[in-house]
């Protein structure tokens, strides 16, 4: 049971800042949320909206209906209708403009004069607060539901705006009370919800806890939609403990400072997203055959190129699997929730001191920038411990020099050479991007070559993919078998459920490790299985690709992909499946 | 405490492959005096260098060295003193790494200004690519990638540093050791960064720059009495005048450094930091998100 909201205006209305009170104040009651942004790359005008889901248990999407529309404008209404049930209520800003609807639907127009309201309390500025005043005596809630967040965000411009926005939320409240006797149906909330403590974050806050968690001090990162975020969190969260927040002069530096830190000793990362990702490939190169850990997280939007800056999508699997030129070890995570960004970026920062080398977590708009209710313990400080892999310590590098000497690429039978830091006595050595001796140094003899390109591929040889997120719900031995990766794990769930009620027999692969592949994993799944339908926000099927190159072509292997830079509704990937399933039944009945 | 020579340096050194006759021995062997007649100790410094025969300087230098991409060596190591402020951090590079590929990286570092010292080999052309134009080539200058002269004009380092708030600018030239030692020693104190262009010869590929061209036509400002540092007009107006055929210690300013200014830094390096204080601090820092 969910109720969903939305507001649409122009950018630069107050739209988030009115989705977000409306969000968090029901977060805080206890209902679960998950709050969408549709915004645009630019900062006046246009179409923004914010979608809020409101349920009384947690869910992983936007949903696909909305039940509600709060219309600043025609184009809000011209955007969003679709969406909108039958039945549904468009409250919208009377007087600003005449709403016209298509003739055949069924919609509740409800006509609030917001933009007059705001107005005759001293400005329009406010409007987006009469909307919050009607929406509260539409969905049930209280004229006061809001007080305590305008205080919260506008206590800092004095008492008299707090004052004047609270005001206008109680005139909205009163002027969309006697206009309708439409009403929404909120969810009970469940009593235990009220007991949780819950917070609410996106995955880029995620991210950023994570990082402080694992021990990031230093983020160099350079500003880029949708994986800004993430430098903000930090900048709350690092200077308490030292740790700096640098803005570096472009990608390409961002990175190298990241592995300069790491290679000093400090764990560091940089955020990005594709176009970003495209400037770090050098520095890839340079980590996989220095040796140096290094943590980089891409937050995916629609490319190439410039793309669609505000939109979604998974399209960079391949660039951060197979991007460098040479061949080089890595790892590539892709978180599939809130909580799997928590950890993830934490694991990311142990595998990349263990492996020594990049770690690239792979998450997307849709999960970067899309708050959600999370219950605090799914958010344990103490489930990951911090892992530094094969670092010397003064002690040991001094020991080492006394037997011989400290090689920084000995060869080792694990591949992994033990790491001094610059500043240990007896540890001196050379870092480098030239292929090299033991020693570190330069050299491009076959012995070499082949030695230390071998060490380098040894050392990957104990990890396991299968160890770090490989997810299957659902039947053993189904007719269906849905594969997704990353920020899909909710609608893909939620069709495997409702297939499921439906008697028809379904499981659910959803990765969270693209490389190493997780192949094991992934043929005995297939395998398994009568259909396949490998689910992905891409184009060119990214997943699918992969499956076929480590696990095999399969024949029954079929492809839902979306790249409208929107995130799936349940209902596409149900109807794709309902066809899969009729396929294979009319192909059976014709075998 | 034990006392360091450069024979502590020579021991980490490798073989040199650099042509008889390169200025950039004299860099090497300059960095390696100042550094010992400061007391600094190879495992106490990190030199960084990105690609071309310059890059190559860490290899012979004896200290720690990372050696990164053609270009990048300022962003590995700014971070690598960002990290562990305990250590001295050098950054060194040819014209076409520093003025070329990594010239961003250059600006950005002389505004930031973290406190270390980049030393660029500036021998005006292409070396280990065997002989192209460089950033600092001059109009007309002929090569193999310049058959009827380099039609750019040149980047002027000096003037560009002053421009983007370099705190420290000095010139050095490969054929006076002594006073490279001089003002390597000058700007690795000097607490910011710090830029030493040395003019450095080719012997192979760049016949118009030679030690003799460099001796006939330079002005050693820290000779002249009059000149003072500290104004940075008159920097403008010598680099200016002298068509940059300076060496010396151009200008120097004292102010406060990149981690000075960061909110919250702690004196005591990044690298020693507790890491375990954020899971103390769990209920605080989950409050922020209810």
């Amino acid at each position: 049971m969910d109720f969903t909201w939305k507001i649409g205006g122009a950018q630069g209305e107050g739209i988030d800042s009115a989705g977000e009170i409306f969000a968090l104040t029901l977060h805080r009651m206890g209902y679960y949320i998950y709050a969408y942004r549709h915004f645009m790359s630019l900062i006046k005008g246009g179409h923004t909206n914010y979608k809020v889901r409101v349920s009384s248990k947690q869910f992983r999407h936007r949903g696909d209906k909305l039940d509600m529309l709060v219309a600043f404008d025609q184009r809000s209404i011209d955007e969003n209708l679709h969406e909108l049930k039958n039945g549904g209520a468009v409250l919208y800003n009377a007087g600003a403009f005449e709403p016209k609807f298509p003739g055949d639907v069924d919609v509740v127009p409800i006509g609030v004069p917001m933009q007059q309201i705001a107005k005759d309390h001293g400005s329009i500025v406010m409007t987006n607060m009469a909307a919050m005043g009607a929406s509260a005596a539409l969905v049930g809630l209280e004229p006061d539901a809001f007080d305590a967040f305008i205080a919260e965000r506008y206590g800092k411009h004095g008492a008299e705006v707090v004052e004047a926005n609270r005001k206008v939320v109680r005139a909205g409240y009163e002027a969309a009370s006697q206009v309708t006797t439409w009403r929404a149906t909120l969810p009970e909330i469940p009593e235990e919800n009220k007991r949780k403590k819950r917070v609410f974050m996106h995955g880029n806050d995620a991210i950023a806890l994570g990082a402080v968690v694992a021990g990031c001090r230093v983020v160099a990162a350079y500003p880029i939609t949708p994986a800004t975020d993430i430098l903000y969190s930090l900048l709350k969260l690092l200077p308490k403990y030292g740790g700096v927040v640098l803005q570096a002069e472009d990608e390409m530096a961002a990175c190298q400072m990241a592995v300069g830190c790491n290679y000093a000793g400090v764990r560091a990362m940089t955020s990005t997203s594709g176009p970003g990702f495209s400037l770090m490939t050098e520095t890839l190169g340079l980590a996989g055959v220095s040796e140096t850990p290094v943590v980089i997280v891409d937050v995916q939007r629609a490319g190439p190129s410039t793309g669609m800056p505000t939109k979604t999508e998974q399209g960079d699997a391949f660039q951060a699997i197979f991007s460098s030129h040479g061949e080089i070890q890595r790892i590539v995570l892709a978180p599939a929730t809130v909580e799997d960004c928590f950890y993830d970026i934490q694991r990311a920062f142990n595998l990349a001191d263990k492996y020594q080398c990049p770690v690239i977590v792979l998450t997307d708009l849709a999960l970067g920038l899309s708050k959600q209710s999370v219950d605090v313990d799914d958010i344990d400080f103490e489930r990951i411990s911090i892992d530094r892999g094969e670092l010397l310590t003064e002690e040991q590098v001094k020991e080492i020099a006394a037997n011989g000497g400290y090689k920084r690429y000995a060869i080792t039978e694990s591949g992994i050479s033990p790491r001094a830091l610059p500043g240990q006595e007896g540890g001196v050595h050379i870092a480098i991007s030239y292929e090299h001796t033991e020693e570190g140094h330069e050299d491009e003899t076959p012995f070499h070559r082949v030695s230390q390109t071998e060490k380098r591929i040894r050392k990957m040889s104990t990890f396991d993919p299968e160890e770090f997120g490989v997810r299957l719900s659902g039947d053993r031995k189904p007719e269906l078998l849905l594969i997704g990766w990353g920020s899909t794990i909710g609608q893909i769930d939620e069709v495997r459920q409702a297939l499921a009620a439906e008697g028809r027999s379904v499981a659910h692969l959803h990765l969270s490790v693209l490389y190493p592949f997780p192949t094991r994993a992934v043929r005995e799944a297939i395998e398994s299985a009568g259909s396949v339908l490998v689910v992905e926000n891409n184009a060119f099927g990214q997943l699918q690709q992969l499956i076929q190159l480590h696990v095999g072509h399969y024949d029954h292997m079929h492809s839902c992909r979306k790249f409208s830079g929107e995130p799936f509704n349940v209902s596409e990937i149900l109807s794709r499946a309902n066809e899969v399933l009729a396929e294979s039944k009319s192909v059976k009945e014709v075998g | 405490m034990s006392t360091v020579t450069v024979k502590d340096y020579r021991a980490n050194a490798q073989a040199s492959t650099w042509c008889p006759g390169c200025g950039d021995f004299a860099v090497v062997a300059a960095m390696q005096r100042a550094l010992v007649n400061l007391g600094l100790k190879p495992h106490q410094v990190v030199a960084v260098t990105g690609i071309g025969c310059s890059g190559k300087f860490n290899y012979y230098l004896g200290a720690n060295a990372f050696n990164s991409m053609h270009g990048r060596s300022l962003p590995v190591a700014q971070a690598i003193k960002i990290a562990n402020r305990d250590l001295v951090v050098i950054a060194a590079g040819g014209d076409g790494d520093g003025y070329g590929i990594g010239v961003g990286h250059f600006i950005h570092a002389c505004r930031r200004n973290v406190d270390i010292t980049y030393v660029v080999m500036d021998n005006h052309i292409y070396g280990l690519t065997t002989g192209q134009t460089s950033p600092t080539s001059r109009k007309g200058f002929k090569t193999k990638t310049t058959p009827y002269g380099a039609a750019e004009h040149p980047i002027r380092p000096l003037p560009l540093a002053l421009a983007s708030g370099c705190g420290f600018v000095a010139q050095g030239f490969s054929g006076d050791v002594k006073h490279l030692q001089s003002l390597f020693e000058a700007a690795i104190q000097h607490k910011g960064f710090a830029l030493v262009n040395v003019l450095s010869p080719c012997v192979t590929f760049n016949k118009e720059q030679t030690y003799d061209w460099w001796r006939e036509n330079l002005v050693n400002l820290d000779e002249r009495e009059d000149y003072d540092p500290a104004d940075r007009s008159a920097a403008y107006k010598v680099v200016n005048e002298l068509n940059s055929l300076v060496t010396g210690i151009i200008y120097r300013e004292e102010r406060s450094d990149y981690q000075d200014e960061l909110p919250n830094y702690d004196p005591q390096p990044l690298i020693y930091q507790d890491l375990s204080r954020p899971i103390q601090d769990r209920d605080e820092l989950l409050a922020a998100f209810m």
